[in-house]
Formats: structure tokens, sequence, C-alpha cells
């Protein structure tokens, strides 16, 4: 077990060997091959051709893709500050000391492990503006709800209110942990020099919160910008067009229109996008902490 | 004993061994009809001791990402299907096998085929599929409702003006009945566009925004406007088939493949040929069976597609099964016998009858893509989003910058 030298690294090279030739073949091979595929043309079924720049520069002059790129921020702009709200707001409640605790946390943990494509069918019947629960509760005190997938003014916020109702639980389980790590003292601390409830939460919680807040925080803007289960099976970009988003996208140029290269030529920027606004959060967290 | 198993186990290899196995791509088999392809394909064997069918289905909305995948990674089925829509695209990128050398040396499919089926399946004056199968659109309607409203039954004289008065007196969306559903969409529209005198067109020249294509829009989107027609929130996600089966809808334009589905009306249906605007034009669709241009049992290939196109076998299976029309020439009526002959719809004479008006879609290489474009366009005009004029217009200019990518 403890051999040193050429049988210490045989040993360790059978072990890692088959999950290394899976990542390598199955990951790390097609992510190498689509940065190739960027500067190709392929449809599938002729040889791939090299194309130079064409992709970029036809993804620069695509109003589709811009249309689709508007969309994707607006998801993002909606669905971030809700998240981070509900989920910190969980987290605060669940933290204390009330009945049934451990109880709520499963229950506000639950969406997050559920399949993407089971909670989008459910909320697609919730918001069904004929028979759905939504506009029947709506409805009870005295609003007429709007026709949320059908029409194409309100299929985004709905996108966005489902994905917030989904992930709630996972910002909350982040931020839940950070505030068990906020040692005890700090508080009895603030206490006895007079600071409120609302004072504890500004000057102790939120402060040492901050790390597990910005974890949260890039986690959900990478997610955001990756959004697609949730549109891919609610609205499958429309109505219309109206929730047109990157990554759907990506798939309809890759699968539908077999325009591979294009469509890899999109996922590398949109791997440009999150890698540099995960950079940049990183380097604004360094300089406020 | 032990001599008895070495022998069988001999016969089985050798049989084993001289079995050529064809593998079949199928996205016309749904899972009704999976057991009948099973049954053609034991018909098939059974006359061809040496061949074996291997056959693969996948619905119409995921068969073609599996299909590239497999020309892609160099694992092409033998014999595959193509609609005409997409035939255009595998056609054009070298990937079928033609048939004109078996055609040539095997004279008894010789008028065999309806002829605009056979020949949407040529390209460059080569045939690469045979048809086999054939569909149409009809208008179907509601007996009972139109009895209620004391309007007259549609016949095939009907016009675009004698569906909008009869959806009047029909339409109660107070009890959630509505007149009339026609699909806003791409294939609607190409055809509704041809009966307004226009038409679309996307060769060389592309020509969508026209006079007769903008009334032909109009046409369309005024039916929800004049709350003849559901609207989708009206609709909430219910099929237009199944509002026609509930018995909400007075007349639906939809695809003879609904014969089944509807035979459980608890209420009196029929067909009609599809009312015209200033002339008739319907659809027709059509399926191909094709051959790979990478297979190594060519032979073997074409006779399972002669087989799946023309083979008594196969058109009695269809046609008993109700599992689409084979595509055959209608001056072989006797074949037809059996389908007239069966009871609901009463007027089935008018499957045949619309073809005397079928028109095609017009096709280009990035199909997909620009019934998206139109799709979305035509959605804007119908949610309001958009003025008809509007829609069209930008359908113009986004389908002039895909064609000239």
């Amino acid at each position: 077990m403890y051999e040193r030298g050429w049988r210490r690294t045989l040993t360790l090279a059978l072990f890692l060997g088959p999950s290394l030739l899976g990542m390598v073949l199955f990951v790390m091979g097609p992510i190498l091959a689509s940065l190739g595929l960027a500067f190709a043309r392929w449809d599938l079924l002729t040889p791939p051709e090299f194309v130079g720049l064409a992709n970029f520069r036809a993804l620069w002059a695509d109003p589709e893709f811009w249309r689709a790129l508007r969309h994707t921020f607006g998801f993002l702009l909606g669905y971030i500050p809700l998240v981070m709200l509900c989920g910190l707001g969980a987290a605060l409640v669940l933290n204390a000391r009330i009945p049934g605790r451990d109880f709520f946390r499963a229950v506000y943990f639950l969406p997050v492990v559920t399949a993407w494509v089971a909670v989008a069918l459910v909320w697609k019947w919730l918001l069904n503006p004929g028979y759905g629960l939504v506009n029947h509760l709506l409805g009870l005190v005295g609003l007429q709800g709007p026709g949320w997938l059908f029409d194409p003014n309100w299929a985004m916020p709905a996108v966005i209110l489902t994905s917030v109702w989904k992930d709630t639980g996972f910002v909350m389980a982040i931020l839940l942990a950070g505030l068990q790590n906020i040692p005890r003292e700090y508080y009895e601390a603030a206490a006895i020099d007079g600071a409120g409830g609302a004072a504890r939460l500004r000057y102790v919680t939120l402060p040492l919160l901050a790390p597990a807040l910005y974890f949260a925080l890039t986690l959900s803007l990478i997610n955001s910008f990756q959004v697609f289960d949730q549109v891919y099976v609610m609205t499958g970009g429309g109505p219309a067009g109206a929730t047109t988003v990157l990554v759907e996208r990506i798939v309809k140029n890759a699968f539908s229109y077999s325009q591979m290269g294009y469509a890899a030529a999109m996922s590398w920027f949109l791997f440009a996008l999150i890698f540099l606004s995960s950079w940049a959060l990183t380097r604004l967290q360094r300089r406020a902490l | 004993m032990r001599k008895l198993w070495v022998v069988l186990v001999f016969v089985l290899l050798a049989n084993g061994l001289a079995r050529t196995t064809i593998n079949y791509f199928s996205f016309t088999t749904d899972q009704n009809h999976v057991k009948d392809l099973e049954a053609l394909i034991a018909a098939f064997e059974k006359e061809n001791p040496d061949l074996e069918i291997r056959y693969t289905t996948a619905p119409f909305d995921s068969y073609f990402t599996k299909l590239q995948t497999n020309l892609a990674a160099g694992s092409a089925p033998d014999v595959f299907e193509l609609n005409y829509e997409n035939f255009v695209t595998f056609a054009s990128r070298g990937t079928l096998l033609s048939l004109d050398p078996f055609l040539r040396q095997d004279t008894s499919l010789n008028n065999a085929f309806y002829p605009a089926a056979l020949s949407a399946f040529r390209q460059n004056n080569i045939q690469y599929g045979l048809p086999i199968t054939f569909s149409t659109v009809v208008l179907f309607y509601n007996k009972d409702l139109f009895d209620k409203a004391g309007v007259a039954y549609p016949n095939a004289n009907w016009t675009w003006k004698d569906v909008l008065s009869a959806a009047q007196k029909i339409s109660n969306p107070a009890q959630r009945v509505w007149g009339v559903y026609q699909p806003v969409q791409f294939w609607e529209f190409y055809k509704v566009a041809r009966q307004a005198g226009g038409g679309l067109q996307v060769g060389p020249r592309v020509q969508i925004d026209t006079p007769a294509n903008r009334e032909a829009l109009r046409y369309l989107v005024d039916k929800v406007r004049l709350k003849v027609m559901p609207s989708d929130a009206e609709m909430s996600g219910v099929s237009n088939e199944d509002m026609f089966l509930g018995g909400q809808l007075g007349m639906l334009y939809s695809g003879i493949w609904m014969f089944d589905k509807f035979s459980q009306a608890k209420f009196k249906w029929d067909i009609a040929v599809e009312p015209g605007g200033i002339r008739k034009a319907t659809h027709f669709f059509s399926n191909a069976a094709v051959i790979s241009r990478t297979t190594k049992h060519a032979e073997a290939a074409f006779k399972w597609v002669k087989f799946l196109a023309a083979s008594p076998a196969t058109v009695k299976t269809r046609i008993d099964r109700a599992w689409e029309l084979p595509a055959l020439s209608l001056a072989q009526r006797a074949l037809f016998d059996a389908y007239l002959k069966r009871p609901l719809p009463a007027n089935r004479e008018a499957v045949f009858d619309s073809l005397r008006y079928a028109i095609t879609p017009p096709v280009v290489e990035n199909q997909s893509q620009l019934q998206d474009i139109i799709n979305q366009e035509l959605e804007a005009a119908r949610l309001g989003t958009k003025t008809p004029e509007q829609a069209l217009a930008d359908a113009q200019r986004r389908v002039e910058a895909l064609l000239r990518r």
C-alpha cells in the first residue's frame, strides 16, 4: 500500500485510470473538439470545413443571437435578486430556533433535487390560464391573472418565478452553512453593546456571511447564464420567440439547423461570458472583503 | 447426443452467417403500429429467408437528430425514411443512393406510384426514394353543431366566406364552442397564400411579403379577432384535435391521420375538400424510404424499400390498420376499395378529390430554420404583437438574410 516509486505510480494509475479515461474521452475530448469546430462549418452530413472566424462574424451579425442574449440578461436581472433575497430570507428564518425547523429545511430543499422537467411540467399546469391554480387563486382575490406562458410579455416572468421557486432552497442551503459558521459570541457581544435585531443583521450577520453570499451569487450567475431546461420545457422559446435564450439557441443551431460550427462558436462565446463575469465577481469580492 | 449439438450449432452458425442484416430507421411507425411493422418484417423475411430487417423507430421530433448523428458517426442505417421537406437536404448533401439502376431493371414499378409523390423524391432527375405513404388535410366538421346552428354542411364548393359565415353562426364562446380552428403556422400559411392567389417563394428570389399573402395572413388571424376561433389562452394548452373531439369546434382543418382518433367522437362528423379562396389548394404530404449511399447491401436494401412502398402486404396492412395511405397510383382504385368502404368518415372520396388541388411546400436546404422564422412571425401576428403586414415584412427580411448566408 505504501510503496514508493513506479509501483506506487502504477497503483495510482490503475485506480485513477478508468475515471480519467472517461473524463478525457467524453468530457475533455468533446470540449477541445468544439473549440476546433467553432472555426469550421459542419452540417453533420459532409466533412467539416475550416472557415476561420466566419462563425464569430455571423454571430455578431445575427439579430436572433442578440435577442437571445437580451432575453438571457433579462432572465438574469429578474432571477438573481429574487433568488438571493428569497434564499437569504429562508436561511435566516430557518436558522432561528423555530418548531419544525428540520422539516422546513427539507421542504425548501426538495425542489432543488427535483428534476427540472418535472418541475417545469407542474408549473406549466399551475400557470395555465384556463384551469391553473395560480390564476384561480388570483381570481379569488379579485385579480384577473395574465396569460402567463401564452402571453409574450408574461412568459419570461413566469419562467423567472418558476426558477426562483426551484432554486431558493439551493441558495438557502449555502447561506445556512454560512450562518452556522458565525460564532454565537459575536451576537452576544453585540447584544451586550445594545444592538437590536436589525443592527445585528446589518453589522454582524451580513459582513460575516459575505463569503457565502458571494459564493451563492457566483453559482446563481453561472446557472442563469446557462438557463435552458425550464425554457425548453415550458415555452420552447415562444410565444413568438419571446423567451429564446443562449443555450436554447445553441441546441437549436446544433441539432435542428445542423450548424454545429456556429453552435460551437456560440458555446465558446457563452463560456467567455461566464468566465469573465465570474472573474469580475471574484475581483469584486477580494476588494470588498 | 453430443454430435447432434455440434450439428445444430453449425446449422445455426451457417444460417446466421448467410443472412444479410438491413438496418432500417422509421419515424412513421408510432407506438400504435410497431406490431404492424413487425408483421410486415416477418412477411418480408419469409419471402427473403436470406435477409433480416433490424428496425429502429423514433418520433418525428427526435428522429432527425438521431439520423444525423448516425450519419456523422459513419453508422448510417441501410434504409431510412425521409419526409418531403427534409429530403432535399439529404439528397443535396450526397447521402442518398440513386435508385435509377434498380428501377431500370425492375419495370414492375412503372406507373405504380402516385405521380406527384414519386416526383417529390427526385432531384436533378435522379430518383432517390420511393414514396411509402401520403396524406392530406381536409375540413372536418361536427354535424351536430351545424344542425344546431341551422347551417348547411360544407361541400367541395365552399370558399373562405362560407367558412366565416358558418363559423359565426356556430360560435358561442360563452358555452366554450367556437366555429372553426385553423392553425396559424407555416404549413397552413403557404397553402392559404396559394388559395389567395399568392404563394411563398424562397427560390432565388424571396417573395413572402406580397399583397395576396398579406390577405391570406389577415384571413388566418382574423378568425381569432372575430372570436370564431379560440385564442391560445382560451384553449389553455388543450390541442385543437381534443377540442374537436370534445365537441367544442364546428370545423377543424386537420390531417386524414386523425380519422382513427375521431372515430371515438360522441357526435356525427364528416369531412369535405378544403374550402378555397379565389382558387383551391390542398396539402400534399409524403414520406419515402431511401437508401444510404454507404450501404454495403444495396440490392437487399432496395428489395426492402420496394416491399415497403408497393407490396400487396404493405398496402393491405396500411389500409386495414389505418396506418397512413400507400402512395400508389389512383389508377389502381381496387387497392383503395377497403379504405373507401370504412365507415367513418362517410365522405372518404374527399381524400382523393383533395389530391386534385395538391401543392407542395417551398423547400430550401436550411428548411427547419426557414420554418422557424416564418412560424415565429406568424405567431406574432396571431398574438397581435405585430400586424400581419409587419410580420410578413419581417419574415421577408429575415428569410432573405438567411438565404444570403
